[in-house]
Parts: C-alpha cells; sequence; structure tokens
C-alpha cells in the first residue's frame, strides 16, 4: 500500500471528509483490500449493529417512449416503434395486486419521457392507485418531473407538491448518470442537466420527500469525474439530508448506442468503496444484484454497503441491455446471513418490518 | 491502518501464515468458518505475491467434450447420458480433428479434452485422437482425460493404470486435468457420485502420473453436500500427494451447479460470493506447496473471478472456446472470452498478464 492511499484511508476511517483529489486517487488505486477494508470500518461505525437490509418491491415501466434517446440505454423506443408502449391502468393495478400479494410494499414506476403524457396523466394515476392500494409510491426519477414541469408549464416546487398531494411518497434517484456537464453532453445530450437534477431533489427534499441517489459509472467519465459526482451529491445532502441511500450500478453495454465493455468486478467494489467513503452524511449505500448478480452484490457488503435493494417483481431497463439476473427473497437473506450479517426487510424510508 | 487480520477473528492463524508455518486441519476448518472475508483475502494475497508477484496467468486453450455417455451418471452431473439417449454425443476422430484444425489461427497452445465413461470408447480410440491432436497441432500441449477416465480405460482392458497413462503418453497425452476428484470423503462420494472411482484411487492415478513425469492438476468441487471439514481434509490429501510427488501446478476448486441434475430439488443456493472467495483464498493458504491457484471464470463468472485476483487466485484459465460441463448445470457465463478481455480483465485489477502454456512455460508477456 503507498503511503499516500493508506493516508488517505486513515483519515476517511476516522471521520475526516475526502476531497475529490482524495477520492480519485482511491478509485486510480488497485488496492482493493485496503479500499474494502477501510469502507467496512466507516459502513460498522454507521451501522454498528451488523444489519443488511432489503425493501420487496416491483418496477413498473409505464411506458418506453421517450423523446430523450440517451446513447448509454437499450430501453426506450420512439413512439411510432412497434415495440412502443404505454401500460394500461387496468395493467398496472393488475401488477400492484401481485406486488401486494408477494409481501411488497414499495412500487417503482418509472418510465420514458412521452411527449403524449401531461401532469394530469400522473396526478391521476397516483389518486386512482391510492384510492386503491396501500402501499409506498416510490417513483417518478428527476427527468420525468422536469418533463411534466415543461408540459404543464409549472415550477418544479408546484409540480412536485401536486404529485406529493396525488399521493407520491417519495422519488428514485435515477437520471443522475454522472453529474458532470462534459459526460451528459456525450452519452444524455437531450437530458435533464445536472443542476436540473439537484434542484429537483433539493425541492423534494424541502417538500419532505425524501430520495435516493444513483450514479451509473463505466462508461466515458473520468476517474474525477466519478468523485466529484459523489462530492456533488454530498454538498447537496449537507443542505437538505434528504438522500436516504446511494446506488452505484455500471454502465450495460449491450443493445446500447455507446456500446463498449461493462465495468469489470473490481472496478464496482472500488466505486462502491469509495462511495461509502465520500458519501459521510448519506446513510445507506445499495448494492446492485441485478447489474452485478447475486454473487458480487453479496461481496460488496464487504465493501461499505449495508443495503441490498429490492427483491424487483419485475425490472425491464437492465434486461433490455442483456443481463438478466434474478433473485428471490430466501436468496437475498441467505446471501446475507452467509456473510455474516443480521437480514431485515425494511420500507422505502429504511424502517425495519421484519428481522429474519 | 494496521495489517487488517490482526484485527480479525482469525490473527493468530495470520500470525502463522506469516511465520511460514503449515496450516493444520483445524485452522483450516476456522478460516471456512470465519466471516472475516477480507482479512482471509489479505493473508493469501500475501502468499499469492511472495509465490506469483504480480503476474497473472491465462492460457489460450481451447475445451473439447468428446463424449457424454457415461456409464457413472453420477447425481452431481448435468452432462453425463445413457447410450442411445436421444441428447447423448460422440464426437468421431474426423469431427474432433476438424475442431482442432479450426482453432489453428487462433493461437492455442492448450487443447483440453475431457469425456464421459463411453464403454464403446476403447483404448485405440484415445491413441488415435491423441495422435490426431499432436498431428494436426504438433505446438500445442495436450492436456485430457481425467483420473476417472484413466481408471475407467485401465479397467475395460485390465491393464494397470500405469500402463495406460504410459500407452497414452507415448501416443501424445502432455497432462492430466484436475477433474473427478469432487470431495475425496466416502461419505460424501455415495452420495452425489456413487459409481465413481475412490478419493484414493483418484490420488493414485495422479500419483502414477507425476512418477511418469507428466505434471497434473487437482480440484474440489464444493457447495453441495460436503462439510467444511470435509473440504479441508481433501485439501490435506492433496497438500500430502504434493509433498511426495511435487506433480501438482495448479488447484482449481470448482463451485457446483446444482441445476438440472439429480440434485436439483434438494434445495441448494447457488455457492455465495463469499463462499467462492473464501474457498480459493483459503486454498491459497491451506496449499502452501502448490504454485498456483485458479479461479475458473466459467463456474463463478468474469467478475467475481477478476475479485478474486485479490484473494490468492493468479491464474484465470483461458479462453475454453466451448464448455459443455458447467453449461448443462446452468452456469450462465458464456462460452469464451477473447484473449483482449482477459488482458483487460486482468489490467484493470492493476496486474500483469501473462499469457501461459499448460506447463506454465510463458507464451507472452507485456501484452
Amino acid at each position: 500500500m503507498s503511503g499516500g492511499i493508506a493516508g488517505i484511508l486513515t483519515r476517511a476511517v476516522q471521520g475526516e471528509r475526502l476531497s475529490v483529489e482524495d477520492g480519485t486517487a482511491l478509485l486510480a488505486s488497485s488496492d482493493l483490500l485496503a479500499l474494502g477494508r477501510a469502507a467496512g470500518l466507516v459502513r460498522q461505525r454507521m451501522h454498528p449493529q451488523g444489519m443488511v437490509t432489503f425493501v420487496i418491491d416491483r418496477n413498473i415501466n409505464y411506458t418506453n417512449v421517450c423523446r430523450c434517446r440517451c446513447r448509454f440505454c437499450a430501453f426506450y423506443r420512439d413512439e411510432k416503434d412497434p415495440e412502443a408502449y404505454v401500460l394500461d391502468r387496468a395493467e398496472i393495478f393488475r401488477k400492484i395486486e401481485e406486488t401486494l400479494a408477494a409481501g411488497g410494499t414499495q412500487l417503482l414506476i418509472q418510465g420514458g419521457l412521452h411527449p403524449g403524457l401531461g401532469l394530469d396523466y400522473y396526478l391521476e394515476l397516483l389518486r386512482l392507485i391510492k384510492e386503491r392500494f396501500a402501499i409506498h409510491i416510490h417513483s417518478f426519477s428527476p427527468p420525468e418531473i422536469v418533463h411534466m414541469a415543461r408540459s404543464s408549464g409549472l415550477p418544479l416546487r408546484e409540480v412536485l407538491a401536486e404529485l406529493r398531494s396525488a399521493g407520491l411518497d417519495s422519488l428514485p434517484g435515477g437520471g443522475a448518470e454522472i453529474l458532470v456537464d462534459r459526460v451528459r453532453r456525450q452519452i444524455s445530450p437531450a437530458k435533464i442537466t445536472w443542476q436540473e437534477w439537484m434542484e429537483v431533489m433539493e425541492t423534494a427534499h424541502e417538500l419532505g420527500l425524501k430520495t435516493t441517489a444513483t450514479m451509473v459509472f463505466g462508461h466515458i467519465e473520468t476517474l474525477a469525474e466519478r468523485a466529484l459526482h459523489l462530492v456533488r451529491l454530498r454538498e447537496l445532502q449537507d443542505r437538505t439530508g434528504g438522500f436516504t441511500a446511494f446506488i452505484p450500478w455500471s454502465f450495460q453495454p449491450a443493445n446500447t448506442e455507446l456500446g463498449g465493455s461493462a465495468a469489470t468486478g473490481v472496478d464496482y467494489l472500488k466505486t462502491l468503496a469509495v462511495a461509502r467513503l465520500m458519501l459521510d452524511n448519506v446513510p445507506h449505500i445499495q448494492v446492485s444484484w441485478v447489474t452485478q448478480g447475486a454473487k458480487l452484490a453479496q461481496v460488496a457488503l464487504s465493501f461499505g454497503a449495508d443495503d441490498f435493494g429490492g427483491t424487483m417483481l419485475e425490472e425491464n431497463v437492465v434486461r433490455a441491455a442483456g443481463v438478466t439476473n434474478r433473485i428471490t427473497t430466501d436468496e437475498i437473506v441467505h446471501c446475507i446471513k452467509d456473510a455474516g450479517f443480521t437480514p431485515a426487510r425494511r420500507n422505502t424510508l429504511y424502517e425495519t418490518l421484519e428481522v429474519y | 491502518m494496521k495489517r487488517p487480520f490482526k484485527e480479525s477473528d482469525v490473527s493468530d492463524i495470520g500470525a502463522k501464515v506469516l511465520a511460514g508455518e503449515r496450516l493444520n486441519k483445524e485452522d483450516g476448518i476456522r478460516l471456512f468458518q470465519s466471516r472475516d472475508l477480507l482479512p482471509i483475502g489479505y493473508l493469501a494475497d500475501m502468499i499469492r505475491t511472495v509465490k506469483n508477484g504480480n503476474k497473472v496467468y491465462f492460457i489460450v486453450n481451447r475445451h473439447i467434450n468428446h463424449t457424454n455417455v457415461c456409464v457413472n451418471l453420477c447425481p452431481l452431473c448435468a452432462f453425463g447420458r445413457e447410450a442411445g439417449h436421444r441428447r447423448a454425443f460422440t464426437l468421431s476422430l474426423d469431427e474432433i480433428e476438424t475442431r482442432v484444425l479450426a482453432s489453428r489461427d487462433e493461437h492455442v497452445s492448450e487443447i483440453h479434452i475431457v469425456g464421459g465413461l463411453n464403454p464403446d470408447l476403447k483404448l485405440d480410440y484415445y491413441i488415435e485422437m491423441l495422435r490426431r491432436v499432436r498431428r494436426t497441432l504438433p505446438g500445442a500441449v495436450i492436456q485430457a482425460f481425467t483420473a476417472v477416465e484413466i481408471d475407467y480405460l485401465a479397467g475395460a482392458h485390465n491393464l494397470p493404470v500405469r500402463e495406460v497413462l504410459a500407452i497414452l503418453r507415448e501416443a501424445g497425452l502432455d497432462s492430466l486435468p484436475g477433474g473427478g476428484a469432487e470431495i475425496f470423503s466416502p461419505r460424501v462420494r455415495r452420495l452425489i457420485c456413487p459409481r465413481k472411482i475412490s478419493g484414493e484411487r483418484w490420488l493414485a492415478v495422479h500419483e502414477a502420473a507425476h512418477e511418469l513425469g507428466m505434471r497434473t492438476n487437482a480440484t474440489m468441487l464444493y457447495g453441495h453436500v460436503e462439510t467444511v471439514a470435509e473440504r479441508v481434509d481433501h485439501l490435506i490429501q492433496l497438500r500430502e500427494l504434493q509433498d511426495r510427488t511435487g506433480g501438482f501446478l495448479t488447484f482449481i476448486p470448482l463451485a457446483f451447479h446444482a441445476q438440472n441434475t439429480v440434485l436439483e430439488h434438494e434445495g441448494f443456493y447457488p455457492t455465495t460470493g463469499y463462499e467462492d472467495l473464501k474457498t480459493l483464498a483459503v486454498s491459497r493458504l491451506m496449499l502452501d506447496n502448490f504454485d498456483h491457484i485458479k479461479a475458473f471464470w466459467i463456474m463463478i463468472g468474469p467478475k467475481l473471478a477478476q475479485v478474486a485476483l485479490s484473494f490468492g487466485v493468479d491464474d484465470l484459465d483461458g479462453t475454453v472456446m466451448e464448455e459443455k460441463i458447467a453449461h448443462d448445470a446452468g452456469a450462465k457465463t458464456g462460452q469464451y472470452m477473447t484473449k483482449a478481455e482477459l488482458i483487460n480483465m486482468i489490467e484493470a485489477a492493476g496486474r500483469v498478464p501473462v499469457e501461459r502454456d499448460t506447463l506454465y512455460n510463458v507464451v507472452g508477456e507485456g501484452l
């Protein structure tokens, strides 16, 4: 271990805040075990009870029509594409019934930026769901919120307030990709800017809506841009405290315009560990078994993660990029126990519902 | 930060490793039972560095499975078929030659051949196969036929194992792969492979091969009915034979895949990432007289295989090209990896890729 890396890790373990330069140096280091060990110590300090949580949830992707056409995405279709779809309400309700029957507590409704769907569509959908079902609606990432604001001509705050009174409980952290202009111009030029993403989250937090934050790494971004992404999230979290968890995903290249190769296992674990070390004010770090597989997701519990994410009774976006990892609740519980942690089912706000 | 294993529940074992002391059965069992994944990895990584520096080996090879007809039909296996089954196959010598010929342009340095115990295939088939492979690809090392197949041939011809090995060697066989070892414990073999040769017999075939000057590999199939103590016994038996002969090149733990096997509905979970990494790391620590520990990406996936390079592993096997045995049991990995992908994986882990042949002669470095 070089003195530089050891020094940065020691500072992080002692609770000192790391800079973009520190984070970049850690990401560039090959000392995987040292990074994991430090992140594990920080996780232990933040979550001394040794619990690893998960949520029973379902993704509902109401439409794949999207005008953004991001180059890293394999999910979107043009409106006239034969594979374009918009789910009707009966189907959405049926999916929610199935979710509740499976013990689900969270719905992640997300979709493309469909030019034909305005704010009223979303408000009515939320009201109809809440009239029928008792379930937490963790839905609509910032690009969708901005899409609703633009199509309705209303300010963001008003859109979020209306969604909230119609039944929206919290926001997922999608659409963050890498929160750096240079990267966004290349991989998602039609998507909202990083400042807009931040503004949606800050406004949501001010309204009392909790959110998660994500990062899609392993495409064209530099290591310094990854570290900058983390620092930008940390700055907002200092102001609002509204992020419950951070979820890094690696870019899945199959069927995308961007193409290339996927981030390696070592890169995933290093990025996850550095996120735990940098995001000293974000309580939870979530593994992504859907992109990494159950084996690597479990190993990530030794690299600073404390949450296994959702059971995802349905997932379409990663699957469109050719990755089909599946896992049952039993297997999640087994993986967590096998790693020496206590498995617990949680709700969206990270309150424990059941300890296994 | 302090050396991480000092704060772990295996710190005393760490001290033994540092002092260069051999680990005993109890140490092995405690390492397997510990959840302190990173400290165990750290110890294994130290030993790996001492033995192999920054080098990670891989091979450009082609696997050929010549038949899936097998009289053993082990419960652990999804590959074997009865003769006459609609999915039974046996490659003709011409078909094998065609496959070998097809890999000539891929610059393979090893042809790797294993198959079932097919009563219709006699020694002359194997001799001719080896001669043709050698003739077609004279530069490639032929690593073929597990101890189980060698023993079966010896039985079929009523010849001593040593003589069968000598005949095959004469025809071109260079090295034996490590398959068929499973777990040596008779209790386990009764459950997962009751008709397969015993652990003693497997070790005897390898000892005979070593005595003839052939280098061989060793494996362990884990993640089914075996106990942790049975895994450690297996490792210690390999270590004892290696003390006598020094003939083993590499140890390769194989994660059990239950799908499509008789054991599928016994409720086995797939092996976990912790289990895979710990097994590799504990193997590195127990097998102090083995030069190499290999993570076979076909069995545990390329992502975890790369991570395993920090857990005692110095070898990632190879390009493979075609693999039937693990895939029939539901392995979801690809059938091949390009040399460029292997090199990229190794470099992304901060290591130096070295292309080797079967016997760890360097084929290419500074790639």
